[in-house]
């Protein structure tokens, strides 16, 4: 497989969209699919490698990653509806109540 | 055609996540069709299940079994760690009841997920695996993210919840690329084989994907351990979320990320450790000086805790910098100590404020002393306890933390930790102060104790004293934990 690096470079750049978009953006869902995206982009990286090692463990791993996700997004977003029921916001900039 | 073999599956390593897990999901049936408002009755039975968990544990004590293919272990290590897990979780609870009662969000959703935590928390400690890690990890961080927004009408618990949950999840990225990375350079993901895999590397500290994942894997449970410069959501999660699940997340889930960083680093990674001693040297050094110096201007108490969890994680680093037996078995015991004293010091807390949170300030404690001497005399030994004042285990613990950096050759190190420590009093004694020495304006006529938070006060105090006076009830069994890992 002498395409590896191809695809480390690939999930890498898109590690660092999904970083750089977590701490440039204000929407709360905006910077939860950022997050979603640095998963994703571990995906890959894990998807990769087990193609490249030969062993599949890898790709268990992927599996159990994606059954993660979809947990953390079903709270994710029932917190986000909490936040929005009491602000009537979904911004980051007006969880503000609390500082130093 | 290959034969696919199902390999014999021991379940008697994880017997008591099974317990807990098949109980929350009975409590969940129970709170759908039990009237709303009493929601008591699952304190009581959750209080139950864990002491019946703790008996489980406590079954397995010196057995050495792995199962599921080498993905799960019961030694003494998980042990040990899975009966401090249950020690927060079971103070947790005592003093819950009340709590919930009084803001008005008592949904019997709570004490499910305080054991689906501790479940995560257990797998956590056990797994040799980076996957069972992982989703211990997750089991654990999910199920808290909900408890910290809890109080859904309260705004400061909405934005704890929304804050927890964003970095939470930024930071399960970090961990995740580490392990990716650490899968890619070795080639699986059993902490057994990378030790293996990387012993036989000629040097494995120039193996970049190698370094660059385990530094990755630190960030992602430095995030968890409120290591600074990654502690930035403590003091608002923790000061946001209802008091009784900030004692909890303060001191359990601490507790399981320096399990599983330590079985990580010591079982999986003991080639680098000249490596990440000296991060986490830096690590060390920054969280406790980091945590100490905000603590001081802060008017909030549990602000105030939430800089001192911080600073407290700094000094459990140092024995984790340290990695000898001395230094990781002071962080064992430092973390049982921990879970006693500093929940023990939030109960105090919820019963001095009132509805909304609101008398959470410093101020508010003036004269305590005189009004509930008792009361008074507890929280004193709580913040003594946390400012390392012997005979409080507090002392015991920290003393075996610095000694093991000592006997590493870390003097600087011990010699910052000790100063912190000693800054750190001031912020302690401040409390004290305005219990004992001030007026007090307030008749405190709202402080009532009901029977679980006495029984969590005491329990509490015994375990903040009596390991302080004979350290060996505990410590001698932290040792043999860290020994055979």
């Amino acid at each position: 497989m002498e395409n590896l690096n191809s695809y480390l470079i690939v999930s890498a750049v898109l590690f660092s969209i999904g970083t750089i978009g977590v701490l440039t953006r204000k929407n709360a869902i905006v910077i939860f699919m950022c997050i979603e995206l640095m998963l994703n982009a571990v995906n890959l990286t894990f998807v990769a490698f087990s193609r490249h090692l030969g062993n599949l463990d890898g790709q268990i791993f992927v599996f159990f990653i994606m059954t993660v996700a979809a947990a953390e997004a079903a709270v994710g977003l029932a917190l986000f509806i909490a936040f929005y029921n009491n602000k009537e916001s979904i911004d980051v900039d007006d969880a503000n109540m609390m500082k130093w | 055609m290959d034969m696919i073999l199902i390999p014999a599956v021991n379940m008697a390593p994880i017997l008591p996540e099974i317990l807990l897990s098949v109980l929350a999901m009975i409590l969940l049936l129970i709170n759908v069709f039990s009237p709303g408002g009493q929601k008591s009755s699952l304190a009581y039975i959750s209080f139950l299940g864990i002491i019946a968990a703790g008996v489980l544990v406590a079954i397995g004590w010196g057995v050495h079994i792995e199962s599921f293919s080498g993905s799960v272990v019961l030694d003494n290590f998980a042990t040990f760690f899975k009966m401090t897990f249950l020690v927060a979780a079971g103070l947790a609870v005592l003093i819950s009841d009340s709590y919930m009662e009084r803001e008005g969000c008592n949904q019997g959703e709570l004490y499910p997920l305080i054991l689906f935590t501790v479940v995560g928390m257990m797998l956590m400690a056990s797994g040799t695996d980076l996957m069972t890690i992982f989703l211990g990890l997750e089991v654990m961080s999910v199920s808290l993210y909900v408890l910290a927004g809890f109080n859904r009408a309260n705004k400061k618990s909405n934005e704890a919840g929304l804050k927890y949950f964003l970095l939470g999840a930024f930071s399960t990225g970090f961990l995740l690329y580490g392990m990716a990375l650490i899968y890619g350079a070795t080639g699986t993901t059993r902490l057994y084989k990378i030790a293996a895999i990387v012993g036989q590397m000629t040097v494995p500290s120039s193996n970049i994907m190698l370094v660059a994942g385990m530094l990755l894997m630190m960030t992602g449970f430095a995030f968890k351990i409120a290591a600074a410069p990654f502690h930035m959501w403590t003091p608002d999660v923790y000061e946001g979320a209802p008091t009784p699940m900030t004692a909890f997340m303060s001191a359990g889930p601490k507790a399981a990320g320096f399990a599983a960083l330590l079985r990580l680093f010591l079982v999986a990674l003991p080639t680098l450790q000249v490596e990440w001693s000296q991060v986490l040297w830096v690590l060390a050094v920054l969280t406790m000086t980091v945590g100490n110096i905000t603590a001081l201007r802060q008017d909030n108490i549990k602000r105030i805790l939430a800089y001192s969890s911080i600073a407290h994680a700094g000094y459990a680093l140092v024995g984790f910098a340290a990695g000898n037996g001395t230094g990781t078995a002071g962080i064992l015991f430092y973390m049982l100590s921990y879970a006693f004293m500093n929940i023990g010091a939030f109960a105090i807390i919820i019963l001095v404020s009132k509805k909304g949170e609101t008398n959470g300030n410093v101020s508010d404690f003036a004269g305590l002393g005189f009004k509930h001497p008792l009361l008074a005399l507890a929280m004193t030994l709580f913040l003594f306890s946390l400012a390392g004042v012997p005979p409080a285990a507090g002392f015991i613990g920290k003393f075996y933390l610095f000694s093991g950096a000592i006997q590493k050759g870390y003097i600087w190190l011990a010699v910052i930790g000790v100063l912190n420590s000693a800054a750190s009093v001031y912020y302690y004694l401040r409390i004290m102060v305005y219990m004992y020495f001030k007026e007090s304006t307030e008749e405190f006529e709202w402080v009532k104790v009901t029977a679980p938070v006495a029984l969590a006060l005491v329990i509490a105090a015994a375990g903040t004293l009596i390991p302080g006076i004979v350290p060996s009830v505990i410590l001698e069994y932290a040792q043999m934990a860290v020994k055979l890992m």
